[in-house]
């Protein structure tokens, strides 16, 4: 292998989500077909026509202490946890930068994306700003609500000097973080990267613009069965938060430390639609173009592919357009192919759905299981693919490929490969 | 008015509030950058705390003189 060519693995995940406090957690919930979704009964969901959500399982600041909380935003303090379990899960004790770490910090970066970023600092500060006035405003507001804030800090906290991103394209950021650390390690820059996403956007006026245009489901009374890909009776996502986070590393620095792999991250497929700022092109036309592009620029056999995390955010429009570009660019292996949408159970994590899911698709070829997909009671007749519903569905034995998708507001395409070993 | 003691107390919750630094440890002869883990950016808000707490107004060209906590109490008690 060529330093431009370099094979990435995965060695480490974690996640912090709404259906539990680290990656183990969640997996035995989206296996078990668990719903992260309840009411909001904050005050200020009384007035608003969207009165659900997927909190996280645990409030971050149970965890980290306060005051390293006090100068995170939430969405920084999702990925921080996440990020330190992937860390130690990968094997690493130190940050890169202690004394004792065989690791440079100059061969180590992180990416870790969020689709709108510290909203909420941003908004509660303003708040302040109005009520209290301006010698009231926190001196941490900037590196709280900066996007690359949960890079930054994750950066910090594992000592990477390699580079620290923030890829920004909405429901796309944390699969096309993923995508650009892979490509850090493919074309030498790093050894290894922490790579994700995180979001934490539960505040009324993300709910009331997202709500506005006619984007999430409205089933205030059902919120367990609100988020339903594929079924004909869905009315659009369901907002959740957390973050997911995994360790990527050059074949060679894994199995020259001797780590643990979990599977080949193959690399990614991506495309733009020009089509319409917020609408998916009904055909699936983008969305094939980066199917089109992972296969052309990887070496990935379609027959190996068994199953693939769609993105299928439970919109009317956005699940079949997938499915349609699945089938375009897939042809008759699609129908052996077990298709998942995790956010059944977790609700959309927007920025942060890619770094979940993405520990979704890591596990599902590790322990070669698809978690299945809740609340599809009815099948939409424009399903033309495998949907695993009901329970868990084991996966083949020998070599196996699965996709995890990912498309953003923006026309932002993402398909990221993995591949057991 | 506040005595010292007084004083030195509200900072030592005010410091423990915003860095974590247990109570007892916040002493006079203690630096906030080196000894009490309050950056800068944490210093500011332990000046507006301050500001609320003793009902006194702490300019920013007075807030790089303040190194000790020592500093910060004689700054008190003095313009308070």
């Amino acid at each position: 292998m060529t330093a431009e060519n370099r094979t990435v693995v995965v060695t480490g995940i974690g996640a912090f989500t709404p259906l539990g406090a680290d990656a183990a957690s969640t997996w035995e919930n989206l296996v078990a077909g668990r719903s992260g979704v309840a009411a909001l009964t904050e005050e200020w969901a009384e007035e608003l026509p969207v009165r659900i959500g997927a909190r996280t399982a645990v409030e971050p600041g149970e965890i980290l202490p306060r005051p390293l909380a006090r100068k995170l935003d939430r969405s920084a303090q999702f990925a921080l946890i996440a990020a330190r379990e992937a860390w130690a899960d990968a094997g690493y004790e130190t940050p890169a930068t202690d004394e004792s770490s065989k690791l440079a910090p100059e061969r180590l970066g992180t990416v870790i994306a969020s689709g709108i970023g510290g909203v909420t600092t941003l908004l509660d500060q303003y708040d302040v700003l109005r009520e209290k006035g301006a010698r009231k405003v926190s001196p941490h507001t900037v590196p709280m609500l900066m996007p690359n804030s949960p890079a930054a800090n994750v950066g910090l906290e594992v000592g990477a000097r390699a580079g620290v991103h923030t890829p920004v394209s909405a429901c796309a950021s944390g699969a096309e973080a993923i995508g650009y650390a892979i490509e850090m390690i493919r074309t030498g820059r790093a050894d290894v990267v922490v790579a994700g996403g995180t979001e934490a956007a539960i505040h009324p006026l993300p709910i009331a613009a997202f709500a506005s245009m006619m984007a999430m489901s409205k089933n205030n009374d059902d919120p367990q069965h609100a988020s339903r890909p594929y079924d004909k009776a869905r009315d659009g996502f369901v907002l959740g938060e957390g973050a997911g986070v995994v360790v990527l590393e050059s074949v060679e620095h894994a199995e020259a430390r001797g780590a643990r792999i979990y599977c080949e991250a193959v690399g990614q497929g991506l495309s733009s639609d020009a089509h319409h700022i917020a609408q998916p092109e009904p055909t699936g036309a983008g969305v094939a173009r980066a199917l089109a592009d992972l296969f052309e620029r990887n070496e990935l056999d379609k027959a190996e592919i068994v199953h693939v995390n769609a993105h299928a955010t439970s919109t009317p429009q956005g699940d079949t357009a997938e499915l349609k570009a699945l089938r375009k660019e897939l042809g008759d292996d699609l129908d052996h192919i077990a298709i998942s949408a995790t956010k059944s159970m977790t609700g959309h994590l927007l920025g942060g759905a890619g770094g979940v899911e993405t520990v979704a698709t890591v596990l599902a070829l590790h322990n070669r299981l698809a978690p299945p997909t809740i609340n599809v009671d009815d099948l939409d007749d424009d399903v033309d693919a495998d949907i695993v519903r009901g329970e868990a569905r084991k996966l083949p034995e020998g070599r196996i490929a699965a996709l995890n998708n990912s498309f953003g507001f923006g026309g932002h395409n993402v398909v990221l490969a993995f591949r057991t070993r | 008015m506040a005595t010292k003691d007084e004083v030195l107390e509200g900072l030592a919750e005010i410091v423990n509030e915003i860095a974590g630094i247990p109570t007892e440890d916040v002493a006079l002869d203690k630096s906030f950058t080196d000894d009490l883990d309050v950056d800068s950016l944490s210093m500011v808000e332990v000046v507006v705390a301050a500001e609320e707490r003793f009902d006194v107004k702490i300019p920013d060209d007075e807030v790089k003189n303040l190194k000790t906590v020592g500093d910060a109490v004689d700054y008190i008690l003095t313009n308070a």
